[in-house]
Parts: C-alpha cells; sequence; structure tokens
C-alpha cells in the first residue's frame, strides 16, 4: 500500500526546496529544486529559453534602415556605415576589423568630412555590438534624452553615424574623419541569460584612431530593469562638462555618480544570516 | 638561432625558431589564427608537431621564446629551474616525453618530484602532442594537496568555489546564494565574490561580511573578494580579515603590467596575507585566475601562441604556493576560443600544464553567449575534468552568473560529478555538511536533506 503522500510524491518526482523565500532576495536562479541532485526539468528548460534568447540576440540583424527614418525623424541628420567585418561570423572572430569601417564607408565619410571643413563638437555614433535587440529596443529613446540635454550646451551635432558590425574603438576612426571633439557610441552589450537586451555607452574626449579603453568612459547596463534612459543621459552630460572642462576623458576623469559604497549598518541591518 | 625542419610527404616543412614551432603545432584555436601565428593548414600543424616530437627537453633550457632579458617571468623560469629534478628525463625529446608520462614509470610520486624540473614551455610542448585522452589520464595521476581551513585536492574528492556574485553587492543578495550554495553542499575550496564595486570600503564591507558568516555558522572554509591584489593589501592595512589574496596573472611580464602587477606586487600581497596568520591547517593563500588569449588581448604575447602563454602563467602562480589556481577558460570570448571544442580542449590542457607544474588547479568551466558553445559542452568540460582529478570547479545558482553575465558550473552540476564519479567535498567540509544535516555522501549515493537544517532556520523563519 502507497500512502496518499507517497502516491503524490509519484506523480511530481522533482523536490522543491523549503527556502523559496529566498527568491526576494536575488535575481539569482536560486532555490530551484532538484530531480534525485540534477536540475529539474522546469528549471532547465527555463535556462535553455534564456540562452536562446541571448543567442538570438547576438545573431540578430540590425534593421538599419528604419532605424535611420526614425532618427531623420527627429529631425536628425543621419549616415549609415559598415565596419570591415562582412559578417557575424568574421565580426566574432575578428575583433580588429569590427574597430574600422570599410572602404566605402569610409570615402563616404570622408567625402561628408571635407564638405564640412568646420568639424563638430560632438558626434554620436549608434552601432548593433553584440546586441541589435538592445539597439532597437534603447538607442532611440536614449538618444532623445541625450539630445534634450544637450540643446543646453549649445555643442554642434555631428549627423548620427549607425555602424553594421561595429565595436566600440569604431567611433575613434568615426570621430577623427568628422573632425569631431567629443565622441559617443550606443551599442548592443554582450548579451547576459537575464538581459538579452543590455545598451552599453562609451565616451571619448579628443578621439583619435588607435586609443585603448584606458581612455574612454563606459555607461552600461541601459535596460528596463537596469539603467534608465534619464539617469544614463544624466550621467553621460556630467561625464561630457567635466571631460570639456578638464581636456581628459577615461580613468582620470572618474564618473562620481559612482553607485553607493556599503556601509557596515546597511551589512548588518539587511543581511539575514547574520540577524 | 636555430631552425628547424622536418621532411614528410615528399614536402620539407621549415620553422624559424622553437616559438614558431610550438605556434605551429598548436591544435586550432580562433585566437591563435587572430594572432597570425597559427599554422596555415592542418598538414602545416602536424608537420609541426611532428618536428616538435624530435626536439630535445634540453633545447628548451637554452632557447627562451620571450628573452630572458626582457621578461621577468623568462627570468623565473630559466631561474628557478631544478636541474637534478629534471634528470629523469633530460635525456628525452617532446615525443619520448608523452610516451613517458603515458607509461607506468610515471606515478604519483616520479610526477612530483619532477615538477620543479618542468618548464612551462616543455609541458606545453607534450601537450600539443597529446589527445583528449592522454590529457585526462596523465593529469590524474598527479595530486596537488593544498591547505588553509581545509585540504584541497586529494584522491577522490573535488571541491567547489561557492560564487554569490550579485550586480550590485546587495549584502542580502549575496547571503542568499551563499545558503543556496551551502544547502546545495557547495564552498569548500572558497567562498568567493567578484564585487561589482572597486572601492576599498565596499570590498571590507564584502569581506567582514563573508567572515561574519563563516564564523557565525562555523565552517571550514575561506572566504575571497575578487579584487586587485593592491586591494586587498588596502583592506589588510585597513585591518579587514583577508583569507584568500587574489590576483588575475599572466605568462608575460608585459601581460602582467596589463593587470596592473609584477612579481615584485604579488610577493608583497602574498606576505601581507602571511601576516594576517588566518590559516589554521596550512598557509597556501593565493588565489589566482588564468585563462589562455590573455596575454594576446594585452598585445602582450610576443608571438607566442596562447596556450603557451597560459602555461607561463603557472610558473607565476607555483612561486606563491597558491591554495587555489583556476582558468577561466571560456569567459575570454570567441575572437579567442570560437566554440565548444575548442573551450574544451583548452580546459584540459590547462588543467594538465597546471599539475604537471605543481600547481592546484581548478577549472571555471564556463562560456558566454557569443561564443559557438552551450550546457552539452559544458557537460563534457566537467566530466572529462571530473574524472581528470581537477582540484575545483565553480558553483553558481543555476548555472547564471548575474553579475558577471556569463555561465559557469551550477550548485546542481558539482553534485552531479560526486554522484557519477564518486567524487567528495574536502574532508573537513564533508563533515561539516554531515553535522549539519545538509548533505551525507555514501561512495555515488547522495543524501540531501528535504528540510531546512536546524541551524538555519531561525534566520529564514525571521524573513517576511
Amino acid at each position: 500500500m502507497t500512502s496518499p503522500e507517497e502516491a503524490a510524491m509519484a506523480d511530481k518526482p522533482a523536490i522543491d526546496n523549503p527556502w523559496q523565500t529566498l527568491r526576494q532576495l536575488t535575481p539569482a536562479r536560486i532555490a530551484l529544486g532538484r530531480a534525485g541532485s540534477s536540475l529539474t526539468t522546469r528549471a532547465q528548460l527555463d535556462f535553455q529559453f534564456a540562452h536562446a534568447q541571448a543567442r538570438d540576440a547576438v545573431h540578430l540583424a540590425l534593421a538599419i534602415e528604419p532605424l535611420a527614418k526614425r532618427i531623420q525623424a527627429l529631425g536628425l541628420e543621419c549616415l549609415s556605415l559598415h565596419s570591415a567585418a562582412a559578417d557575424r561570423q568574421s565580426y566574432l572572430q575578428r575583433p580588429d576589423l569590427g574597430r574600422r569601417l570599410d572602404e566605402a564607408s569610409a570615402e563616404r565619410l570622408q567625402a561628408y568630412a571635407a564638405n564640412h571643413p568646420n568639424g563638430f563638437d560632438l558626434a554620436i555614433v549608434i552601432a548593433d555590438g553584440l546586441s541589435a535587440l538592445a539597439v532597437e529596443r534603447h538607442a532611440l529613446p536614449l538618444l532623445e534624452h541625450i539630445r534634450e540635454q544637450i540643446q543646453r550646451e549649445n555643442w554642434t551635432l555631428a549627423p548620427i553615424t549607425l555602424v553594421e558590425q561595429g565595436r566600440v574603438a569604431i567611433a575613434d576612426e568615426i570621430a577623427e574623419t568628422l573632425k569631431a571633439r567629443m565622441v559617443v557610441i550606443l551599442l548592443g552589450e554582450r548579451p547576459g541569460l537575464s538581459s538579452p537586451d543590455s545598451l552599453g555607452l562609451y565616451f571619448t574626449y579628443a578621439p583619435k584612431t588607435g586609443l585603448n579603453d584606458a581612455s574612454r568612459n563606459c555607461i552600461s547596463n541601459i535596460r528596463q530593469e537596469g539603467l534608465g534612459y534619464p539617469l544614463a543621459a544624466h550621467r553621460l552630460l556630467y561625464l561630457l562638462r567635466e571631460a570639456c572642462r578638464r581636456k581628459l576623458s577615461g580613468i582620470q576623469l572618474k564618473d562620481e555618480a559612482d553607485m553607493p559604497v556599503l556601509d557596515q549598518a546597511t551589512v548588518q541591518q539587511r543581511n539575514f544570516l547574520l540577524e | 638561432m636555430t631552425h628547424y625542419s622536418h621532411s614528410i610527404g615528399g614536402q620539407t616543412w621549415r620553422f624559424d625558431n622553437l616559438k614558431e614551432v610550438l605556434a605551429k603545432a598548436s591544435p586550432a584555436r580562433s585566437g591563435d589564427g587572430l594572432a597570425g601565428i597559427a599554422a596555415a593548414s592542418d598538414v602545416e600543424r602536424v608537420a609541426a608537431q611532428m618536428t616538435l616530437a624530435e626536439i630535445p627537453l634540453k633545447q628548451f633550457l637554452v632557447e627562451a621564446i620571450i628573452p630572458y632579458e626582457s621578461d621577468e617571468v623568462t627570468r623565473l623560469i630559466v631561474d628557478s629551474h631544478d636541474a637534478a629534478a629534471f634528470a629523469p628525463v633530460s635525456h628525452l625529446n617532446v615525443g619520448d616525453f608523452r610516451d613517458w608520462l603515458l607509461g607506468e614509470q610515471a606515478d604519483e610520486a616520479a610526477l612530483t618530484a619532477l615538477a620543479p624540473g618542468l618548464t612551462p614551455e616543455m609541458v606545453a610542448a607534450v601537450s600539443k602532442l597529446m589527445r583528449v585522452q592522454d590529457l585526462v589520464l596523465v593529469a590524474q595521476k598527479v595530486r596537488v594537496v593544498t591547505r588553509f581551513r581545509n585540504t584541497l585536492g586529494l584522491r577522490e574528492r573535488m571541491a567547489t568555489r561557492l560564487q554569490p556574485n550579485h550586480p550590485t553587492d546587495d549584502p542580502a543578495g549575496i547571503a542568499a546564494s551563499i545558503l543556496d550554495g551551502l544547502l546545495y553542499g557547495n564552498g569548500d575550496a572558497v567562498i568567493g565574490v567578484n564585487p561589482a564595486t572597486d572601492s576599498t570600503s565596499g570590498i571590507c564591507e564584502l569581506l567582514k561580511m563573508l567572515d561574519a558568516i563563516i564564523q557565525r555558522y562555523q565552517i571550514p572554509t575561506q572566504a575571497c573578494v575578487l579584487t586587485h591584489v593592491t586591494t586587498s593589501i588596502a583592506a589588510i592595512e585597513r585591518g579587514a580579515p583577508v583569507d584568500l589574496v587574489f590576483q588575475s596573472i599572466a605568462g608575460t611580464q608585459a601581460a602582467n603590467a596589463s593587470f596592473g602587477i609584477d612579481l615584485q606586487l604579488l610577493q608583497e600581497g602574498y606576505e601581507a596575507g602571511l601576516s594576517q596568520q588566518r590559516g589554521e591547517l596550512g598557509d597556501n593563500l593565493m588565489y589566482f585566475e588564468t585563462g589562455q588569449g590573455s596575454a594576446l588581448s594585452a598585445n602582450a604575447h610576443h608571438g607566442v601562441d596562447q596556450q603557451t602563454c597560459e602555461a607561463r602563467a603557472y610558473a607565476v602562480a607555483r612561486r606563491f604556493k597558491p591554495l587555489l589556481v583556476n582558468t577561466v577558460v571560456g569567459f575570454i570570448g570567441p575572437e579567442y576560443l570560437y566554440n565548444g571544442k575548442q573551450i574544451i580542449r583548452a580546459g584540459l590542457e590547462d588543467h594538465f600544464c597546471a599539475k604537471l607544474l605543481g600547481v592546484p588547479m581548478g577549472c571555471d568551466i564556463c562560456y558566454t553567449n557569443h561564443a559557438e558553445a552551450d550546457q552539452d559542452d559544458m557537460d563534457m568540460l566537467l566530466t572529462l575534468l571530473g574524472a581528470a582529478g581537477v582540484n575545483f570547479i565553480m558553483g553558481i545558482p543555476g548555472s547564471d552568473d548575474i553579475m558577471l553575465n556569463y555561465q559557469t558550473t551550477s550548485f546542481h552540476d558539482a553534485l552531479y560529478l560526486r554522484q557519477l564519479l564518486g567524487l567528495r567535498s574536502a574532508p573537513e567540509f564533508e563533515q561539516w555538511l554531515a553535522r549539519m544535516d545538509i548533505l551525507k555522501q555514501d561512495g555515488q549515493r547522495l543524501h540531501l536533506g528535504r528540510q531546512i537544517p536546524a541551524a538555519f532556520r531561525p534566520v529564514l523563519e525571521r524573513l517576511p
């Protein structure tokens, strides 16, 4: 004879963890339960779905025409460019190619610059990076917030450049060609399992080809569940103004709007394991 | 300069120097292609391997692949070479050395005695002639045992680093992942947090919190906040409880400089750690992370292939008698290791080379979402490393690092290996798990509690 309890167990062979209450404390995949000591079917499929979303985000092609139209609808000039990485395969294996323009794009940009010899204060580049999904969702609304803020500064704005198969450093070549004093690139970050659409932003003062990350400032994790557009734009403008004042960017220009430092009181108060 | 050549199939292949033979003999991977040093064809690769097989091990002691004068890692390798320990294999070439390693005479005692006589370049070379099964079989002969608050690296055992990362270092969020991990029997290698912050005061608070948890529940393990060695030194100066001193290291002086370190600074970190006298069973207290491709990504590889550069990092590691070293094999991305096949092979090479050099090697079995890899690939590397006798792996909730945005092995994955291969935790930690009614292991049978252990019930009941 099996008891009703045992019968129920046989119905649901997965074993729940009785510490579900911890899940409110972190987005980490805790208290997943187990099948034997392995992952349950449900947790396994949840993971696979998240991974599939992230994979699709990496391989999704940036729909460049609709994005260009939406930017032009804001009354902004727009140029479409392509890096020297012909496709995603070559982009993933050859970071050097993603950091520079292909010949046709370089020529088009030089022609534009020849007609605008005075240069610009600020160039904004939008590139697919590792998540076109992030660009499709967040680039335009963030651009609107940035634009609103920079209008007060009376800076001249170069045409918005859209780059397919672009990496961060490609912004330096674009800005150098356009004779821009500052450059900001918005691009899709490497997708995480829980963040397939995270947008990153890099800023360089006095950009030129060949600079490395030490010359740049980064604001990352711009997405619905992460850093919002107003705050991202606010932090960027802080960096831009400070950079103009001190004539530099990168590690010497610290983002004072850093996250709050933990103090003893919060640790003791909030860590349930030590209560 | 010596030239090397080999004739086969009516063709003679020439290589300018040892560095070129090593690079072209390396099994294919994207990073060497990116660096422009890989073999141009499969046939050239095998010709290079045949060339390499005939090179005497002694040649490695006279032909530095990165000049002695310009690289302190080369100086460390050359100056610390133990000729007496090298004697048993000093007459062999690389191909014969592979045969020797696979033979019966190369048992645990012989390999342990040999380690100080081997250079990273020798073990990298022989690994290039090995298949996966050779890398597994030879590595499992060697055990490298280390101690701080427990005993790691014993035969038939495998430890886990509990990695409770949180995107904003939220203390309750970190604590929730720690408890989840402990209740799945993880955490004997270390409870190690990658902090989101780089501020010294933030790091100090995390250190105090981890120390308080270990003390409160009397867990026989050690804590680490994986921050730059200079920050750990600063934390020690401020009186924060530092068990393990962490640093990412690489195999060339220039790559280490890109990490903001040199051997002198590592020595200072090591001495600062020793001054704490926090180890109870031993004073292995350095924790190093490595990974193929780091020298290339810092443009500091000197034309040396990424696997040989990686093996040189182990010479840096063993200098400081570390408790833990792990390669973060798939973290760097597809431009260095393109897919699951390349990641799996690299993980096994790194583990093999480190063990032969006497380094207590673990592995962060991992991948990013832009690599051509998935959970199946990780399962293969996990299973193979379990068979190869890996010292420790990572344990993270559901394989998903929500702070670093990559996938590594889960708490459940460690239990899979325990069940499959009968691998147990560090003995002191195993006893604690049993005492706490969390996990009892009887060979390949695991008995996991279904209830919340008594020690944790009160704190959980207080949560809303």
